[in-house]
């Protein structure tokens, strides 16, 4: 009776009471409020209110139907990489919801500010198994920076706020509301403008910098004669690029970035090493093993820039800048931490730095860069390492650059050097295939005038390939470029180098041809199968803008990404060329 | 005299790598999945959660925490560190036993039989500073409260007679002197 009861009461009350606003509109009206700029998402039963408010609110919000509720996700994730700035991603409850924490996971992991919205049953039902009911709130816990189950309809105004404040703030990341249908579709009788209210969490202390560890932090970079500066994501984060190349230029320092940090110093700067780590460069994980201080800047020293933990900077002092107290001593013990955001904590330390001149030290670390520079055979058939050479030259760096997981991954971080933020857009903590194309659309919803390029592989671009549609809707112009080797190529490797190269679960045979898929979406297909066709084809597909373009680059079947840190190794056990003899199973992570 | 002792108080030796006896205090938001967002922290560090106490704070917007963890010590501090960086989390510390007062309770259910083994038992009760809530013919259940080592040992003697149940709170935690916990 009470069920009836309740659900009749919601029926009459929106027929004679049209010009009220329920939650939903509320919801809506506040994300407007917050600047909201694009909503990514899949429609359903629960989240029907909502979606319907997108239509009854007048809002600058733009709605995007993607195809598939991880392309949203990773469409705001794209969008937010290349403005800072939080896109929302709404869908419906139970599968709907289930299908996003893959990219829920992939922000999480790389800092990453996001607002997803799930419809969810009504909450007389929770907990009762009704149709499409998925406790998403318990689901997402460990893969969100904060989840909310909204239970009354007066708060959603101020749980729209707080997600808001909580995914861009401090250390951003991605933060879930679960909507109830009976709590969208209530009557709304609060007060919009509600205040946030948030007693636990407290990033403006990232601001306040503690003085002391400053000065400590000086004392050792003073003392350096062999130093190097690893700038993280966090450093892009909290916009130091002019405060990072002061302290660079100060110090005389080398700096090496990585994978998410590639941007924040101009990689074509003299001082630049590049990216460091299992694929980096050897003159970047050289320099790691042969210098006298490590100052990482909003890194959190990721296995896979540190190999064998015990070993890494084991010859050098640590200095460690980050906004999260949590990831200070987490993986590498250091000598001194400044905790607080890397914009405000540089601002305090660049003063205390002397300047001064390290010729012998920089003399040593170029002459490893000339020793072994990244590189790749010109014959013996197309590489992918060609591909992506040509297209930074045709593209000038200035492209923002996507990526999905794997060889063409590492291969595009090493060839395709990127001068500024927020231009270099790759799932770096998760290793999330499949997120490349979707994330380009994103950035180029984002950036409009900008030239987006999605680095894909066969198997990652068949993971979400169904966003075509959603790309060709939007006549967005993002080049898909997909290296084709008609494998998963980094698994292979491994499998080559330490399984006695026995191929398991590894050959993509079956492969569509991704041409004719793309045009009959109604996409350009471009082939590229002869090397001396790369620059030629390449341009064709930077000057077509009507429309996505697709390339299928049909590439070298068997190459191997050098130089590697075996996974748990030391640095200084770098391959810098394929191994002769027999190489152990990794003992690292993967 | 054999007895069939029945008790559920049997721990599993402490095995050699986990060291126990943390005991961490928090003070968290008041609301539903707070308790999730902390225990998956602990479990997916394999850390053992021995007891939780939870109750609402002076201002019932908050909850106290009192938690008794068995794990490595050298992972302890980046978890307090993980737990503290959850945005439901207001605070979460860790206490030695020098800096703060730690005492929990049990309810310990035995079998008493006969005047002998009731005055035997009693006599235990007044030594532990315990209390007798329940007697009946046959049974009466004793209340005793401390630091857990006086629990410990109140239940070790306890044991030679039959003990039917056993219920502990957990351990409640509170700062030493002017300090707050």
């Amino acid at each position: 009776m009470e069920i009836l009861w309740g659900n009749s009461a919601i029926f009459i009350m929106a027929n004679e009471n049209q010009s009220t606003m329920d939650g939903a509109q509320a919801l809506i009206k506040t994300l407007d409020e917050l600047g909201i700029e694009y909503v990514f998402g899949y429609s359903g039963g629960a989240a029907l209110p909502i979606f319907d408010a997108l239509e009854t609110v007048e809002s600058n919000i733009k709605f995007v139907l993607t195809r598939h509720e991880q392309g949203a996700t990773h469409m705001a994730d794209g969008y937010a990489r290349a403005t800072g700035k939080p896109a929302v991603v709404l869908v419906t409850s139970g599968p709907g919801a289930g299908n996003t924490i893959t990219g829920i996971m992939t922000a999480q992991m790389d800092s990453v500010p996001m607002i997803i919205i799930t419809g969810q049953q009504v909450t007389w039902m929770l907990g009762l198994d009704a149709f499409q009911e998925a406790d998403i709130f318990g689901i997402t816990i460990p893969v969100v920076k904060h989840n909310f189950l909204v239970r009354e309809t007066n708060e959603l105004p101020r749980i729209a706020r707080e997600a808001h404040h909580i995914a861009t703030t401090g250390r951003p990341g991605p933060v879930l509301i679960d909507v109830p249908k009976n709590v969208s579709q209530s009557d709304f009788s609060g007060d919009l403008d509600s205040p946030i209210d948030l007693p636990g969490y407290k990033p403006e202390l990232a601001y306040e910098i503690d003085q002391a560890d400053v000065e400590q932090a000086a004392l050792l970079i003073n003392a350096a004669k062999k130093p190097v500066i690893l700038a993280g994501h966090g450093a892009m984060i909290a916009g130091a690029e002019a405060e990072l190349m002061e302290l660079a230029t100060r110090m005389d320092s080398p700096v090496t970035s990585t994978l998410l940090g590639k941007g924040v110093f101009p990689e074509d700067h003299p001082l630049s090493l590049g990216m460091l780590g299992m694929h980096g460069t050897a003159y970047a994980n050289k320099a790691m093993c042969e210098c006298d201080l490590i100052v990482n800047i909003g890194s959190r020293f990721d296995d896979r820039i540190i190999g064998q933990a015990d070993k890494f900077g084991a010859q050098a002092k640590i200095v460690h800048i980050d906004i999260d107290p949590s990831e200070i001593n987490k993986m590498i013990k250091v000598d001194q931490e400044v905790i607080g955001d890397a914009k405000a904590v540089l601002k305090a330390l660049n003063p205390l730095v002397e300047g001064k001149s390290n010729e012998e030290w920089n003399e040593a670390v170029n002459a490893n860069k000339k020793k072994f520079p990244l590189g790749y055979k010109k014959q013996g058939g197309l590489r992918m390492q060609q591909v992506l050479d040509e297209i930074y030259e045709l593209t000038n760096g200035d492209a923002i650059v996507t990526t999905d997981v794997g060889q063409h991954q590492m291969w595009a971080a090493q060839f395709y050097k990127n001068r500024d933020s927020w231009k270099w857009i790759s799932s770096g903590g998760a290793g999330t295939m499949g997120f490349g194309f979707p994330s380009a659309i994103g950035a180029q919803f984002a950036c409009p005038d900008e030239t987006v390029i999605a680095v894909c592989g066969d198997g990652g671009f068949q993971m979400t390939l169904c966003e075509i549609a959603t790309a060709v809707i939007h006549k967005l112009p993002v080049k898909i470029l997909v290296l084709n080797n008609h494998y998963l190529g980094m698994v292979r490797q491994w499998q080559e180098l330490f399984f006695d190269n026995r191929e398991s679960g590894v050959d993509l045979e079956g492969n569509p041809d991704f041409v004719k898929l793309a045009e009959s979406y109604g996409c350009k297909g471009i082939n590229i199968k002869r090397q001396a066709d790369v620059g030629k084809k390449l341009q064709e597909a930077l000057d077509y803008n009507d429309g996505p373009v697709l390339i299928n680059a049909e590439c070298v079947k068997t190459d191997n990404v050098f130089p590697m840190i075996p996974a748990g190794a030391a640095l200084e056990d770098m391959l810098t060329e394929p191994p002769k003899h027999k190489m152990a199973k990794p003992v690292g992570s993967t | 005299m054999a007895r069939d002792i029945k008790t559920t108080d049997k721990k599993p030796a402490p095995r050699a790598d986990i060291i126990g006896g943390h005991t961490l205090s928090m003070y968290v938001v008041n609301e539903p999945g707070v308790l999730m967002r902390i225990c998956q922290i602990f479990a997916r560090r394999a850390y053992n959660i021995d007891s939780v106490v939870v109750s609402q704070g002076r201002d019932p917007a908050f909850s106290r925490l009192t938690l008794g963890i068995s794990g490595d010590p050298a992972g302890l501090h980046q978890i307090i560190l993980q737990c503290n960086k959850l945005v439901d989390v207001i605070h979460c510390s860790e206490h030695t036993s020098q800096q703060a007062v730690v005492r929990e309770m049990a309810l310990i259910k035995v079998k008493a039989e006969g005047p002998e083994t009731r005055t035997e038992l009693l006599q235990i009760v007044e030594h532990f500073g315990g209390k007798t809530v329940d007697l009946t013919e046959s049974s009466m259940i004793i209340r005793i409260e401390g630091a857990s080592d006086k629990v410990d040992a109140a239940t070790r003697l306890l044991a030679s007679y039959e003990i039917i149940e056993t219920v502990r709170t957990g351990k409640v935690l509170m700062a030493r002197g002017e300090v707050a916990t």
